[in-house]
């Protein structure tokens, strides 16, 4: 078993005595990022040199006998949306190329003070925007379990690193599904916090009202301890809620005896694969022989989600993005003579078709004339949407269902079937627009590829989403599955 | 009937200052008529009596004390800068 097999609480023990050093860690993360990245490509950028520095420095801290933070030692990839002072920063976008941050997000202090080694910085989807690695500017990343196919996005290297075993965790956004779904088709386990549980402030916005930074791991356990570590309160986002944080780690008792469980008929049904189903009904008996009940819900405006996802996703996106302008930071193009044709060629030059297909959407609902037809529509439709939650959750703990419809699909492959694309954020679309908690945990295969149990929450309620997460993962022997490379 | 023409795709991209071909505009055109088309499903539900949702959390006016604070330099403020001089963002013509 190598280290990067091992949880944080496992690690913590070897550390602690002395069996093992910070060092060790670090240089065996980069062992393996060497030996198998050139065929994942989850990396965009390496901090190696300053990786090796910092451990030197914590061995010293372990050795002193100093307090040690709560993820003390441990290596860490950040998805290439959060900023890393000092480290190239791209939104995995040709506009952002040699961007180097001149401060941290809130996220990576919390982590810096956790004492987390940052390895380096993660791929994606061009500013979140795609469900598979493929937007991405510079190169896509592969996934661990069959190369040929997405690792899902847009969080999908994110994922991908922590399946490969390059990183023991990382950071992802999730505004549509971008953790749970790369999280469902690498194999590992992906949380959405509440909106509002994590501070935004330093990551790069797509949509504001819907974005999210949360933990991508290979155990709950590990899940626990890098939410516990990045959750609270932040005066640097204002719409970062004041709410007290509870003790995670305490919450995975595996007890869930008289647990209520709602599965929404919407989550099985058309499009979704049948094996997919199987999973879900498998998973659903694991919990029932541990003491929960469930019963059938409706969530009955799922099937407005897509849409009204599309139109306010898109809005806010190109409200944010107007911020790349050529002026401050960013790609400037040469081929201009004045200041608007200037925003005009630096925007077209560094975007990414389907950023660009997107901000024009968003631009079009939010032009005058069309605003209450399109945005407003929306966002009504929206509150619907957070009723059928609100409505579910009086009567029962969680709902569970499905993360995807299908398991991950071949490179070069998604414009093949649009309605199973669609469908695909179907089933995790509806939790942003509702702001409420859900995880991602591995529940079994399809055709050798992953698959993923979806448990939603209440809002602020994570505690039981890993007390159910954990009692399912502790049942079951998915989680111990690792692909070959 | 096309939801959305040419010359409006051409209208919205200069809004969003963005460069378009003849050619881009073409292809824009049929996508977002698309994609509108697929948008107009919510058109089924009444919303009449439903009050929008901007935000998930009931948030109103986050104050905070007005008290000066550390800010960043004009040497970091320039760092990322892709033109600039004496310490200014330079920027191309605004007047012809």
């Amino acid at each position: 078993m190598s280290i990067l097999d091992k949880k944080i609480s496992e690690l913590h023990q070897l550390l602690h005595t002395k069996e093992l050093s910070v060092t060790d860690i670090v240089d065996a993360t980069f062992d393996r990022i060497h030996q198998v990245d050139d065929k994942v490509r989850a990396f965009l950028t390496l901090n190696e040199e300053y990786s090796r520095i910092k451990a030197k420095q914590l061995d010293e801290k372990l050795v002193s006998g100093a307090d040690r933070g709560l993820l003390f030692g441990m290596p860490i990839g950040i998805k290439d949306n959060i900023v890393t002072k000092g480290i190239r920063t791209t939104c995995a976008s040709r506009i952002l190329e040699n961007f180097e941050p001149i401060y941290d997000a809130t996220v990576v202090e919390r982590l810096t003070a956790a004492d987390t080694v940052t390895i380096g910085k993660l791929n994606m989807d061009e500013f979140a925007m795609g469900s598979s690695n493929e937007n991405s500017g510079f190169h896509p990343t592969h996934n661990p379990w069959d190369l040929s196919c997405v690792p899902g996005g847009s969080s999908g290297a994110s994922a991908a690193a922590v399946s490969a075993g390059e990183v023991l965790f990382s950071l992802g956004s999730d505004t549509g599904g971008s953790i749970r779904q790369p999280a469902a088709f690498c194999g590992v386990v992906g949380l959405k916090p509440t909106y509002g549980l994590v501070s935004r402030y330093g990551l790069v916005a797509f949509a504001s009202s819907l974005d999210q930074i949360g933990p991508i791991t290979t155990s709950v356990e590990d899940n626990a301890y890098l939410l516990q570590a990045i959750a609270g309160n932040d005066p640097m986002d204002s719409t970062s809620a004041k709410v007290d944080i509870p003790d995670y780690l305490a919450s995975l008792t595996g007890e869930v005896k008289g647990l209520r469980i709602g599965v929404p008929k919407e989550y099985l049904g058309e499009g979704v694969q049948s094996d997919v189903k199987e999973r879900i009904m498998e998973a659903l008996k694991v919990l029932e022989g541990l003491g929960a009940t469930w019963e059938e819900v409706s969530l009955p405006h799922s099937r407005y989600a897509l849409a009204t996802y599309y139109l306010l996703s898109s809005s806010e996106a190109s409200a944010n993005l107007s911020r790349f302008d050529g002026v401050r930071y960013g790609l400037r193009s040469d081929n201009s003579n004045n200041l608007i044709d200037m925003y005009k060629q630096s925007r077209s030059e560094g975007f990414g078709e389907e950023v660009k297909r997107r901000i024009m959407l968003g631009t079009f609902a939010l032009s005058s004339g069309y605003y209450d037809a399109y945005y407003k529509k929306a966002q009504k439709v929206r509150t619907l949407i957070k009723e059928d939650f609100t409505k579910v959750f009086e009567k029962y703990d969680v709902i569970i269902g499905p993360t995807t419809p299908s398991a991950s699909f071949k490179c070069g492959a998604m414009t093949k079937d649009p309605l199973t694309m669609y469908m695909n954020d179907i089933l995790t679309i509806p939790v942003n627009l509702a702001g409420v908690p859900a995880i991602s945990v591995p529940c079994g295969f399809s055709d050798g590829l992953p698959i993923g149990l979806q448990i939603i929450g209440k809002h602020f309620d994570e505690a039981t989403i890993y007390k159910v997460a954990h009692a399912f993962e502790q049942a079951t022997e998915h989680h111990k599955a690792k692909p070959k490379l | 009937m096309s939801r959305i023409s040419k010359d409006q795709v051409k209208h919205v991209a200069h809004l969003a200052r963005l460069a378009v071909t003849d050619e881009e505009a073409e292809m824009l055109t049929e996508q977002l008529d698309k994609i509108i088309g697929f948008a107009e499903e919510l058109n089924e539900l009444d919303t009449d009596n439903v009050e929008p949702t901007t935000h998930v959390l009931e948030l109103k006016n986050i104050l905070r004390e007005d008290e000066v604070r550390n800010s960043v330099s004009v040497d970091e403020a320039m760092k990322n800068a892709p033109a600039q001089k004496d310490g200014q963002f330079k920027v191309p013509n605004i007047l012809e």
